[in-house]
């Protein structure tokens, strides 16, 4: 187990959007943009890599009984300073995520970290593996995020690429678009990854 | 017994460190996010007033609403002199819930501008009338000189194609905005300016 292999795994073998199909609620609400899923992504970082943090080195002080209370109240205290700090120094950001902020509390990936990782290996690798995980999710919710905006808006970041012609096939910007795009990229992996093992 | 004792030592130790570490962030940020919420009235303030040199942010009027609810009005001056106000109108007949905008009128009760403050309607359909296309046609509107209502309603609003709902709501919006400043706003206004 070396810590180079607990970061990249969540880029690609453990992906945690396309492989592990976790934290569908941001994953599909906020993509919208690829700013959006940048922001989102980032936030989820931050909080995965601090609970991972928090749940490793309290892992011996923590009754296994109450450890799923335990970890939700790690989790949610780091959500929480998230969006003060968000809402106090990335004001526009903060309202364009608005409500799936305090949602990132709920988000599979986080607990998930904390319970089959975190809660079993010493900080360094735990570090590692929210770090990797986090930044794996936050690529995920990018690629995402540009897909949806390229074809229903014709825009990348919110720059118009394709000129005012463009016919932007609006749906992908709406919900069922979400879930098209996730569809057509968890597919696309599949493809690759058959490929590689045959 | 004993290990219920500690069950409850353990999760207290960790909810007390929590609560200490939130109130101190709290603590922290409480500034910078009312500094953000006052830029961000000041911004909206700005594009709906013409060229004031006063603080309408601070400069509030209070004035009895629709239903009788508050309202406040903040006041532009130039010179000492009142040329302007901007206000809040909610329509609730928006495609995604309600729409929030905020309404510059000048004394003569020509509108000044209008401001998206908050809207949730569809992206890149309702959510155009955040655009300032949109948004710069009710420029100088006032309530005698302008059909109030979208076109495909034969009113003079223009609506954004394949949206309709939104832009109503905002011109209904709008359109009670007006006339609260022509009832409400302008004769409070009158009192306020008689009794200094």
């Amino acid at each position: 187990m070396t810590l180079q292999k607990e970061f990249f795994k969540g880029f690609w073998r453990e992906n945690p959007t396309f492989r592990l199909v976790l934290g569908m609620c941001p994953t599909l609400a906020v993509t919208t943009s690829a700013t959006n899923g940048i922001g989102m992504g980032l936030a989820t970082t931050f909080v995965l890599v601090c609970s991972n943090l928090f749940v490793s080195l309290l892992r011996h002080f923590i009754p296994s009984k109450v450890r799923i209370p335990a970890f939700i109240v790690i989790i949610a205290s780091f959500v929480t300073i998230v969006d003060l700090i968000m809402a106090g120094y990335f004001y526009s950001l903060h309202k364009a995520l608005g409500l799936y902020i305090p949602l990132i509390t709920v988000n599979c990936i986080i607990l998930g970290r904390a319970e089959a990782f975190a809660s079993k290996n010493s900080f360094l690798p735990s570090i590692a593996d929210g770090l990797g995980m986090g930044l794996g999710f936050t690529l995920s919710l990018t690629v995402l995020g540009t897909v949806r905006e390229l074809i229903g808006r014709g825009m990348i970041f919110g720059m118009p690429v394709f000129g005012p012609h463009y016919p932007a096939l609006l749906v992908f910007v709406l919900p069922p678009g979400a879930y098209l795009a996730l569809g057509l990229l968890i597919a696309i992996m599949n493809r690759i990854t058959l490929r590689e093992d045959t | 017994m004993k290990a219920i004792l500690k069950l409850i030592v353990s999760l207290t130790i960790i909810c007390v460190a929590a609560a200490v570490s939130l109130s101190f962030v709290h603590q922290v940020t409480l500034k910078p996010i009312a500094y953000q919420k006052r830029m961000e009235k000041v911004r909206a303030l700005k594009l709906v007033l013409p060229a004031y040199d006063n603080q309408p942010e601070k400069n509030v009027l209070k004035v009895q609403g629709e239903n009788g609810k508050a309202l406040e009005v903040n006041l532009a001056k130039k010179g000492g002199k009142l040329i302007a106000v901007a206000f809040r109108v909610v329509s609730h007949k928006g495609y995604g819930g309600n729409i929030d905008i905020l309404m510059g009128v000048d004394i003569t009760g020509k509108i000044t501008g209008i401001e998206i403050l908050s809207m949730s309607e569809t992206p890149g359909l309702g959510a155009r009338i955040e655009e300032p296309a949109f948004k710069k046609q009710f420029v100088g509107k006032t309530l005698e000189n302008t059909k109030w209502a979208v076109k495909k309603d034969g009113g003079d609003i223009d609506q954004i194609t394949g949206a309709t709902i939104s832009p109503r709501a905002v011109t209904g919006a709008v359109h009670r905005g007006l006339e609260l400043f022509k009832k409400k706003i302008l004769p409070a206004l009158k009192t306020k300016g008689a009794s200094q």
